[in-house]
C-alpha cells in the first residue's frame, strides 16, 4: 500500500495571536502539526500496520516545519517530501498550494493509493486544500472521516456530517480528510525520534517545479490581517 | 463599490427544507449584485410548499435541477451539475453556504475551473476601494483576514449566522422556475453514501442554532446532560458540548464545539460546567451573547462571558428553565 500524506505545521493552539506591521507576528512561536494533520499521520500509519507499504509526506513550508516532519517520521512515517515556495514570485492562496503539491507529486512520481489530508488547518483554515488536489489529480475524496476500512481495493469509510454519521464506500486510489474521532495519535518513543533523524527528508524549491506562475498564482488577494476586538468585561450574577 | 452582473447560489437543503443559510446568501447576493441578477439553483427535490413560497423570494430565476441522481448527495454528480450550471449562466459571482456541502463541493469545482475560493466568510464590505472585500476568521477566530478576488468569476462560502437573512415577501412578482436536468450520463459515482445515522436529536443544527446550551465536564455523567436538553428545549436550542465532555464519554463527538470541533456563533450560548479553555473558545467566543454558569469564580470562560453566574449548574439550569416556561407562559 503506497500511503501519501500532507501535513501542515501550524501555532500551537495556546499561542496569543500578534499582528505586527499588519502581519501575523511568528517570532518565537511554539510550533506543533495541525491537530487534524496528525490524524491523518496516525491513520496512514495504521494503513501501513495492518497492510504493509510505504508511508511517504509532504508539506509546504519554511525550514521550521521540518521539526514537524520529524515528529511525524518518529511516529512512523518513512520518508518527507518538503516543498520551500518562500521565494515565490506571486501572491499565492489555497490554490497555488494545491497545484504545487500536485506538481511536486507527479514530478517526484509519488506512488499513492490513498492520500490522507487534515480535513481544516487551524491557522488559515479553508479547508480547501484537500479536495482541490483531489480534483486536480482526478481521484474521489471523502471528508471528516471518522472510521477508515481498507479491504483490498475497497474502502469503508463513516464520516462526520454536521453531526449525523454519514457511512460511504469507495476504492483506491482516494483521498480521504481526518475528522477529530478517526483515531488517537501515538506519542513518538525516544529511539523512534533518533532513527527519524536519518529518514530521507527531500528538499525542494519553488523554481524546481515546473510550474506556470500565472496559471497558478492566486486569485484572491489579501487586504488587511485585523486583531479581535476585546469585549468588555461582562456582568457576574449572583 | 461593486457590482456583480451576475450572482448564482447553490442552495443547501437539510431534511426537504432550505436551509436559513440559503435565505442569508441570497441577501449577501442582492448586496453583491446591486441591480444585477441573482439565480438560485436547487438540487435536492424540496417540498412543493416550499418552492411555492421561493416564488415569493426577491430572486430573479430558480433554478430546479432535476436528476435521479441527485436525490441523495453524491458528491460527483453534485460537481458535474454545479460545473454545467456555471458554465450555462456564466456568473461573475458564486456562492454557498460553508456547511458540510458547500465545503466538499466548492473546492472541488474552483480547482476544476481555476477560480478563488474564499471560505468561511462572515461579513462583506462593499465600499472600499475593492470590488468586494470579505472577512473570515483566522487562527481559531484570534484574527480576522480581509480578502478580496483578483478576477472574476469566484466563489465564496458563508459561515451560516452570520448576515441577516432576506425574506421579502411583500413582493407580488412571481419569479420564474426553470428546470435543468444535468446531462450526468458520462460520468461514474465513485463514492456512494450506504447510510446516514441521524444522532443530531433535538432537529436543531448546532451551526444554524439560534441558541445553545453547552456542557462541559462539569456536568459529570451522560445524564447530567438532561437538564441542559430541558433547557435547550424551552429556548428552541440545540445542546452542545466540550471537548473535556466528549473525551469523558457524557456527549458524542458530534457535538463538540472548539477547535476540533464546531465553530458556531448563536445569538445565545450558555455554557455549563465549561472552564473555557482556548480551543473550546475558538469555537464560540463570537458568539452574539454569552453566559457562563460554573462553580469556580476563577474559571477562564468568565472572561468571554457576558453574564457570568458562579454557582452549580445542577440549580442554576433548572432554574433557567422553570424561569423561562413562566416567561413563555
Ligand atoms: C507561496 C506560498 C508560500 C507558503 N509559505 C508557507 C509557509 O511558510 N509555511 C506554511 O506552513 N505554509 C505555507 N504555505 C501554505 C499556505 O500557508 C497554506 O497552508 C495554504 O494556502 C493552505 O490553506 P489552509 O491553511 O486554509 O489549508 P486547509 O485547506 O484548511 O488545509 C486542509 C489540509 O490540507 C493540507 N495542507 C494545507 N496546507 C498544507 C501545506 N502547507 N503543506 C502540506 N499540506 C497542506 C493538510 O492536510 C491540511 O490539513 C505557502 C503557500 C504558498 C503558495
Ligand atoms: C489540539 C487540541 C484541540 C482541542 N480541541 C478542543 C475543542 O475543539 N473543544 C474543546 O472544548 N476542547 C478542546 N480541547 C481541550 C481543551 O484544552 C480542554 O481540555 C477542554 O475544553 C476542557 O473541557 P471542560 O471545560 O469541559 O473541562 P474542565 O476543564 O475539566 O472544566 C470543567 C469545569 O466545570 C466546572 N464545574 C464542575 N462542577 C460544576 C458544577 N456542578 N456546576 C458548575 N460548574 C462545575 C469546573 O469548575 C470546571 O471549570 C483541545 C485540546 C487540544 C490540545
Amino acid at each position: 500500500m503506497e500511503i501519501l500524506i500532507c501535513m501542515k505545521q501550524t501555532f500551537d493552539t495556546e499561542e496569543k495571536i500578534f499582528i505586527q506591521n499588519g502581519e501575523i507576528d511568528d517570532d518565537g512561536v511554539e510550533r506543533i502539526i495541525n491537530p487534524y494533520c496528525e490524524y491523518a499521520v496516525e491513520e496512514g500509519i495504521r494503513i501501513k500496520e495492518a497492510h504493509g507499504g510505504t508511508v511517504r509526506l509532504i508539506t509546504i513550508g519554511g525550514a521550521e516545519a521540518e521539526a514537524a516532519i520529524r515528529t511525524a517520521m518518529a511516529m512512523g512515517v518513512d520518508e518527507g517530501y518538503r516543498l520551500d515556495l518562500t521565494d515565490f514570485p506571486a501572491d499565492s492562496d489555497e490554490q497555488t498550494t494545491s497545484e504545487c503539491i500536485v506538481q511536486l507529486i507527479k514530478q517526484k512520481q509519488i506512488p499513492y493509493d490513498v492520500i490522507l489530508c487534515g480535513y481544516m488547518s487551524i491557522d488559515n483554515g479553508t479547508a480547501q486544500v484537500g479536495p482541490r488536489i483531489a480534483e486536480l489529480l482526478g481521484i474521489p475524496h471523502i471528508s471528516t472521516i471518522t472510521s477508515l476500512t481498507v479491504d483490498g481495493r475497497q474502502v469503508q469509510v463513516e464520516r462526520d456530517v454536521e453531526g449525523d454519521l454519514e457511512k460511504v464506500e469507495s476504492s483506491l486510489p482516494i483521498l480521504l480528510t481526518a475528522q477529530q474521532g478517526l483515531n488517537e495519535p501515538r506519542y513518538p518513543r525516544l529511539p523512534d525520534i533518533m532513527k527519524a533523524k536519518r529518514k530521507p527528508l527531500h528538499r525542494m524549491k519553488w523554481d524546481e517545479l515546473r510550474v506556470d506562475v500565472q496559471m497558478i498564482q492566486a486569485r484572491t488577494k489579501k487586504v488587511a490581517i485585523l486583531p479581535v476586538e476585546e469585549k468588555e468585561t461582562g456582568q457576574i450574577l449572583s | 463599490m461593486g457590482t456583480a452582473n451576475n450572482v448564482l447560489i447553490f442552495a443547501d437543503i437539510r431534511n426537504g427544507t432550505l436551509r436559513q443559510v440559503t435565505f442569508e446568501a441570497i441577501s449577501v447576493a442582492h448586496q453583491m449584485a446591486n441591480g444585477g441578477e441573482v439565480h438560485l439553483a436547487i438540487l435536492e427535490s424540496l417540498d412543493p410548499n416550499q418552492i411555492e413560497s421561493l416564488k415569493q423570494l426577491k430572486l430573479d430565476r430558480m433554478w430546479h435541477v432535476d436528476h435521479p441522481l441527485l436525490k441523495t448527495f453524491n458528491l460527483d454528480a453534485y460537481v458535474e451539475t454545479w460545473v454545467h450550471l456555471i458554465d450555462l449562466l456564466n456568473p461573475d459571482v458564486i456562492l454557498t453556504g460553508h456547511t458540510a456541502l458547500g465545503r466538499d463541493v466548492s473546492p472541488r469545482v474552483a480547482a476544476r475551473k481555476r477560480i478563488g475560493l474564499l471560505s468561511d466568510c462572515i461579513k462583506l464590505d462593499t465600499s472600499s476601494t475593492y470590488e468586494f472585500v470579505f472577512t473570515r476568521p483566522i487562527y481559531a477566530g484570534k484574527a480576522y483576514v480581509q480578502r478580496t478576488i483578483t478576477k472574476p468569476p469566484f466563489f465564496v462560502t458563508l459561515r451560516p449566522n452570520n448576515f441577516v437573512a432576506h425574506f421579502d415577501t411583500s413582493l407580488d412578482q412571481s419569479i420564474e422556475i426553470k428546470t435543468f436536468h444535468p446531462n450526468l450520463s458520462q460520468i461514474s459515482l465513485r463514492t456512494v453514501v450506504t447510510d446516514v445515522v441521524r444522532k443530531v436529536t433535538s432537529g436543531v443544527d448546532l451551526s444554524e442554532a439560534n441558541v445553545i446550551v453547552a456542557g462541559g465536564r462539569g456536568v459529570k455523567s451522560k445524564e447530567g446532560f438532561a437538564p441542559l436538553e430541558e433547557l435547550a428545549v424551552v429556548l428552541g436550542g440545540a445542546v452542545g458540548a466540550s471537548r473535556g465532555a466528549c473525551d469523558a464519554g457524557y456527549a458524542d463527538y458530534a457535538l463538540q464545539i472548539g477547535q476540533t470541533g464546531k465553530v458556531v456563533t448563536p445569538d445565545l450560548y450558555i455554557a455549563c460546567g465549561i472552564s473555557g479553555a482556548i480551543q473550546h473558545l475558538a469555537g464560540m467566543s463570537m458568539s452574539k451573547t454569552i453566559v457562563a454558569i460554573n462553580i469556580d469564580p476563577e474559571a477562564p470562560i468568565f472572561e468571554v462571558a457576558d453574564y457570568g453566574i458562579v454557582g452549580d449548574l445542577f440549580e442554576v439550569v433548572p432554574l433557567l428553565t422553570k424561569e423561562w416556561q413562566r416567561i413563555n407562559r
